[in-house]
């Protein structure tokens, strides 16, 4: 059905599923199996048959007093079919208890392993992409098991069964039945083929034309200031017929593959009807070969032309699962892909406690937030543990970095940022700004150079522990669904409600918050569309006053704040952060004028370091930006 | 009508929608008369002991001549081969043609479906965009689209299959033998009204499922794009411990569903069941009575009883496939209500009748202006504006967010139709425009500016289509952009990626700017469009403006009070009212907003300094 690549790929994956599968239901998956095996024997065999003695037994009654063997019979019917009902009810049950604990066992697997992957894997990861394992990959896979795989086992039990009592009557006739069989899962592969090629060059015209919808949706608004209609229209119409030439065609391919097994199916019954003819009157000169040891006569082929159509019938609903089982085993694939990708390393010991001085004025870890912090050093070789207060001195020796290995970011960039001091970076898009601060909480790792935190090498520090020490307020505002208090809280979840007021008044977004209809408890959903750019830099901030850290990075913050508001959130963060470290990125001179230190950033270089005032005196960059000389970007 | 706003897409597949069906019907009657011939020929090769009744013969002679002790020939078996393969052929060609045509008329009439509502989108006003979001118009002409399409397939194909196949099943089985066929009629019956619950339960139920669903996969979705939120605060196991327990509250949900459903497939098979049973038991004693005689009319025979029990797995399957048909497509009509609910939204702002065609010049002049978004808005997002601009004019505006300055402009294009009073361009009131003249005459250039992908070129034609490269040159001369156009290795033929990302936002705010010059307007209006520019380039191009077009009236709003501070009038705005009006001078010695905003960029004393890089108000 596929290249012999993929499919090696694929059935790794199937084999990884189903171990996957058997190792948390065995009892429930063997149980299931069983009542597939008696469900399949009855409706292949046993119904038949007693059906075939019923009829037989009526044969040449006259009289209804007679009556009596039929009703037996009929009895013994019962009891198969209840057993029949019963296996079938359940494979049911099982199987829906299965496929749905089952999928939610891999949904929990794939979030829990998402968590851990390094921000790396996000950078080259479409969220499109990755997304599409939650809700395309999963829904593959709940199709292949929940209903391809026992409609497989199912109809390999009958072909078994149909094969067997086929060769118990003509070994010949059983060949012609295979060969044409084989045809059909030519025919049936073929076309299967056919219909995959088109339906991923479906899939590919819909995200052309999702994208097209997308792109214009977005810009409707400047589609009408133009009277741009007609030609959105046409350009549409374009797409649109694209997607619609391989619809059709994969949609062609798939509706015709039933007509054609099924009628292939009777040309095998006509097939099988001449051939049979044709061997019982060559008579004596044909000897048929049987396990049985039947001679091949009229009767034979009756029972050959009935096995025939639940023979075809059976590689019909096979050839239907085919292609989702394909696209199933495509999902595992991919799923388990994601499961096997490397974990975010973290070999630091070095942790973060909370700490208080005791009666001696030794540093002492505490049980309660105290607002001062300790770094907890284990010594392996002595068994000691020592504590360091924390005091937010950062150093940067000579750093060089770059997110692929062939094109640096940042180059020789060394830094010092002392206990209390407010340190900003200036410079155009891709200068490498946010890099640094990327730097220091570890989210990638640097190539070369050194990174201190109060003296600690912070390849030593432990990740979680790094980032609780840093309140971050990334450039893109990510807000989760929940009520604004939750999405505050987010920063410290222990936070009292209290806590959480006085974290959003810092933030100045207080007042605009007690507007929103339900205030605090306002739902923000589709990452807080329901708010102003500004509004969600707001939230944003409240969230990381909230967390408290001892060391606060700022990336463009309050890009989107007007200047009067802007004023009004940095008094307050300077009250929060006095005496404690603070990075600001800006693209807005008036938001880093106040800053202890300016370090001018170009293509991943320092050029200027110093305070405004410095800087201004130099004349150089600095000058010329804060002059309107130059453009940032 | 859902349904009759829906079959007007269909149009050029109307061919196709029907010949769908016809052909399936005759492939349904192809499919019952097969198993007719084939048990003719079992008989023929291998002739039953007793009396066969038939409905009607093939080959009446040969049939006569097996009964009689004939055997078989060759030629006999090839006479029914012939036939057979007649049927199988015709069969075949009416299966693939109805697969063939119902490829067509489902993905034709999606595809017609779609570019129906896109051309309903393009008739939106600015009034009908904001009622819908962006996602859940993208969405429509998706998702809902394609769950629509299925369910047409489902119709065209299934809801003539099943009911046909049922229908004759049922017939043949009557014709067969009344005597046992009632079982049916007593067994269908209860079957239906089971299977109704059963369905309605189980559709409530996935529909609170999916729900669930769809939000769990929101969670997922506001995870991977907050990844780097989500780290920074180390909140990895707080994330697994809220998704495990969202993921196991659905798998229980689900579960139940699934199992209730899971009890459809039993149910049909103890319905096929004791179908067989009653029929074999009724059946034998109708057989027994036809064999001893007891009864000249409807009599059966065992070959008869055997057809019976095949006619109930027929009527059963039938049965099953119409319950799925149904669920399918109750399951579209929410996609289609909301379909619906796009081609029937109507335009608020149309061009009037004997429309003007003509912009006499670029006066503006709103007269007692208040303006609502929606008739339910409990507050005037503009109140009482009076305001006259002279053609020729340069207009800032200026006020803190959510002051309603972009309010105020986007009324002039008639992008919005004000609630009370009126706003006259060129002496004459919006509404009197043809739209296409208006908008032409008025270049906007939106605060929320967006390229499209394509190359610069043609971004610059969204202005004028028959530009030449001189005349778009000049435009980008006049914006500041030509410089950094022309710095590109391939020019004007350069690429803009979806969105514009991959020029920066101060170019992108030029280029944006030379696409609404080139519309060659009397009235231009810049929302908050240099707010990425540096003070340098800003000054050069309102330079510009004032040496090369001083004919056009421009109103520019800005953040920056160096934007607007060498205005001929500047517009204060506060809560969707008219502040103050008047000169920098005038304002900075009468306005405490004004004072303040130029105070908070220009530190308080000295003048000169200010904010170069500019802010970068989205809000």
């Amino acid at each position: 059905m596929r290249k012999a690549k993929q499919g090696v790929f694929h059935k790794g994956a199937l084999k990884r599923l189903l171990s996957f599968m058997f190792a948390r239901y065995k009892g429930k998956l063997i149980l299931a199996f069983v009542c597939i095996l008696v469900q399949a024997v009855i409706a292949a065999g046993a119904i038949g048959i007693m059906m075939q003695r019923v009829i037989y037994a009526i044969e040449g009654l006259t009289d209804v007093s007679q009556l009596g063997s039929v009703y037996t019979l009929c009895g013994v019917m019962a009891a198969i079919f209840v057993v029949g009902i019963l296996a079938a009810f359940g494979r049911e049950q099982l199987m829906a208890i299965i496929t749905q604990g089952l999928l939610n066992d891999l949904r929990k697997s794939l979030f829990a392993k998402m968590q851990h992957l390094p921000i790396r894997y996000f950078d080259q990861h479409q969220s499109g992409d990755i997304m599409s394992m939650y809700t395309n990959d999963i829904d593959a896979i709940r199709q292949m098991i929940s209903q391809s795989l026992p409609m497989t086992i199912n109809a390999m039990v009958t072909l078994v069964t149909v094969v067997v009592v086929m060769a118990m009557y003509s070994v010949y006739m059983l060949l012609i039945v295979l060969g044409v069989a084989v045809v059909m899962f030519l025919v049936a592969s073929k076309l299967g083929m056919g219909a995959a090629k088109y339906f991923r060059e479906q899939q590919i015209a819909m995200g052309r034309l999702d994208g097209y919808i997308e792109e214009i949706m977005n810009g409707q608004k400047v589609v009408q200031v133009f009277t741009h209609e007609e030609e959105a229209k046409a350009d549409f119409a374009t797409v649109n017929d694209n997607w619609f030439h391989n619809a059709r065609a994969a949609h062609r391919y798939a509706n015709t593959l039933m007509p054609i097994m099924g009628n292939m199916g009777n040309l095998l019954y006509v097939i099988l009807a001449i051939s049979g003819a044709a061997f019982v009157l060559a008579g004596d000169k044909f000897h048929n070969v049987s396990l049985a040891g039947y001679a091949l006569d009229v009767s034979v082929i009756a029972v050959f032309l009935q096995q025939c159509r639940s023979f075809s019938q059976t590689i019909g609903n096979v050839s239907q699962q085919l292609n989702s089982i394909a696209m199933g085993m495509a999902g595992a694939g991919r799923v388990f892909a994601l499961m096997d990708e490397k974990d975010e390393e973290d070999e630091g010991y070095v942790t973060l406690v909370n700490a208080r001085y005791d009666d001696e004025g030794n540093l002492v870890p505490a049980e309660e937030r105290t607002g001062i912090w300790a770094w907890r050093h284990p010594h392996k070789a002595e068994g000691t543990v020592t504590y360091q207060l924390l005091k937010g001195d950062i150093e940067m020796h000579d750093v060089d970095f770059g997110y692929v290995p062939e094109k640096i970011v940042l180059q020789d960039v060394s830094l010092h940022a002392h206990p209390g001091e407010k340190y900003a970076f200036v410079g155009a898009t891709g200068a490498g700004k946010t890099t640094i601060t990327n730097l220091i909480n570890r989210f990638y790792d640097i190539a070369d150079g050194k990174i201190r935190y109060d003296g600690i090498n912070i390849n030593k520090i432990k990740k979680g522990d790094l980032r609780r020490s840093l309140g971050i307020v990334l450039q893109d505002t990510n807000l989760f669904t929940g009520t604004v208090m939750d999405n505050i809280r987010y920063g410290r979840l222990d936070a009292t409600d209290e806590e959480v007021y006085a974290a959003a008044k810092l933030a100045n977004a207080h007042d605009f918050i007690t507007r929103l209809p339900q205030g605090y408890d306002t739902m923000l959903e589709a990452d807080g569309a329901n708010l102003s750019q500004g509004q969600r830099q707001l939230l944003s901030i409240a969230r990381a006053a909230v967390a408290d850290a001892p060391v606060m990075i700022m990336d463009e913050a309050t890009s989107s704040i007007d200047t009067r508001t802007e004023l009004l959130v940095q008094r307050g963060t300077d009250q929060l952060m006095q005496g404690r470290t603070v990075f600001i990125i800006a693209h807005r001179l008036s938001t880093v004028q106040n800053a202890d230190t300016i370090m001018v950033l170009d293509h991943g270089r320092v050029i200027e370091r110093g305070s405004h005032a410095e800087l201004l005196a130099q004349k150089g960059t600095y000058y010329q930006l804060y002059t309107g000389a130059f453009e940032l970007e | 009508m859902v349904i009759k706003t829906l079959a007007k897409s269909i149009r050029n597949y109307k061919r196709d929608s029907i010949l769908t069906p016809v052909l399936v019907a005759i492939e349904v009657l192809l499919e019952c008369l097969l198993p007719f011939a084939m048990a003719e020929m079992i008989d023929y090769i291998n002739p039953p002991q007793t009396q066969v009744t038939r409905l009607f013969s093939f080959f009446p002679h040969l049939v006569q001549g097996s009964v009689n002790g004939e055997a078989m020939t060759i030629e006999g078996v090839l006479c029914y081969a012939a036939v057979l393969v007649a049927m199988a052929i015709a069969s075949l060609l009416c299966g693939m043609g109805s697969g063939w045509f119902c490829a067509n008329a489902a993905e034709g009439f999606a595809k017609n479906l779609r570019s129906d509502l896109f051309g309903a989108v393009q008739r939106f006003s600015f009034a009908n965009i904001d009622r819908f979001s962006t996602s859940s118009l993208v969405t429509r002409m998706t998702t809902d689209v394609t769950n629509i399409e299925m369910a047409y397939m489902m119709i065209i194909r299934m809801a003539i299959r099943c009911p046909l196949m049922l229908v004759i099943s049922m017939t043949m089985a009557f014709i067969t033998s009344a005597r046992v066929a009632w079982v049916f009629a007593v067994v269908v019956p209860i079957l239906a009204v089971g299977a109704y619950f059963l369905l309605t339960r189980v559709h409530r139920l996935f529909q609170r499922v999916f729900k669930k669903y769809d939000r769990l996969n929101r969670t997922v979705q506001e995870n991977v794009h907050g990844a780097r939120v989500v780290k920074a605060y180390v909140r990895e196991d707080f994330e697994t411990q809220k998704f495990t327990e969202a993921s196991d509250d659905i798998c229980r949900d689900f579960t139940k569903a699934e199992r209730i459903i899971a009890l459809n497939g039993p149910v049909m098979m103890a319905a096929i069941y004791v179908c067989m049973l009653l029929i074999a038991l009724v059946g034998a004693t109708v057989v027994v009575k036809t064999n001893a005689g007891v009864i000249t009319s409807g009599t059966l025979t065992t070959g008869g009883l055997m057809s019976m029990i095949n006619y109930v797995m027929q009527i059963l399957m039938s049965f099953i496939m119409i319950g799925m048909c149904v669920m399918i497509i109750a399951m579209s009509t929410a996609s289609a209500d909301r379909v619906v609910e796009v081609l029937n939204e109507e335009p608020t702002i149309h061009s009037p009748e004997d429309a003007k065609t003509e912009v006499a010049d670029g006066s503006i002049d709103f007269e007692n202006v208040s303006f609502r978004y929606s008739q339910e808005a409990a507050k005037n997002a503009l109140s009482d504006v009076n305001l006259h601009i002279p053609s020729g004019a340069v207009v800032g505006v200026l006020g803190s967010t959510g002051s309603a300055k972009s309010t105020l402009v986007q009324l002039i294009p008639r992008l919005y139709d004000v609630s009370e009073g009126a706003v006259k361009v060129g002496g004459v009131d919006v509404r009197r425009y043809d739209l296409a003249t208006l908008r032409n005459k008025v270049a906007m250039v939106l605060q929320k500016n967006v390229l499209f992908s394509g190359t610069i070129a043609d971004n610059l034609r969204w202005g004028n289509p028959d530009a030449d490269d001189r005349q778009l040159k000049e435009a980008c001369r006049l914006a500041q952009a030509d410089g950094f156009v022309e710095s590109f290795p391939e020019g004007y033929a350069t690429r803009i990626s979806q969105g514009g990302t991959n020029v920066s936002g101060g170019q992108r705010q030029r280029l944006c700017i030379a696409r609404a010059l080139l519309k060659d307007p009397k009235i231009l209006i810049l929302d908050d469009s240099t707010s990425a520019v540096d003070t340098k380039t800003d000054s050069l191009i309102r330079q510009g403006f004032r040496d090369y077009i001083p004919d056009v009236t421009k109103i520019i709003i800005a953040q920056r009070v160096a934007s607007v501070q060498d205005a001929d009038m500047i517009v204060v705005m506060d809560n969707g009212r008219v502040d103050a009006v008047g000169t920098h001078d005038e304002l900075l010695a009468g306005n405490a907003i004004y004072r303040e905003v130029y105070y908070s960029q220009n530190g308080g004393e000295s003048a000169s300094k200010e904010d170069v890089t500019g802010g970068d108000d989205n809000a």
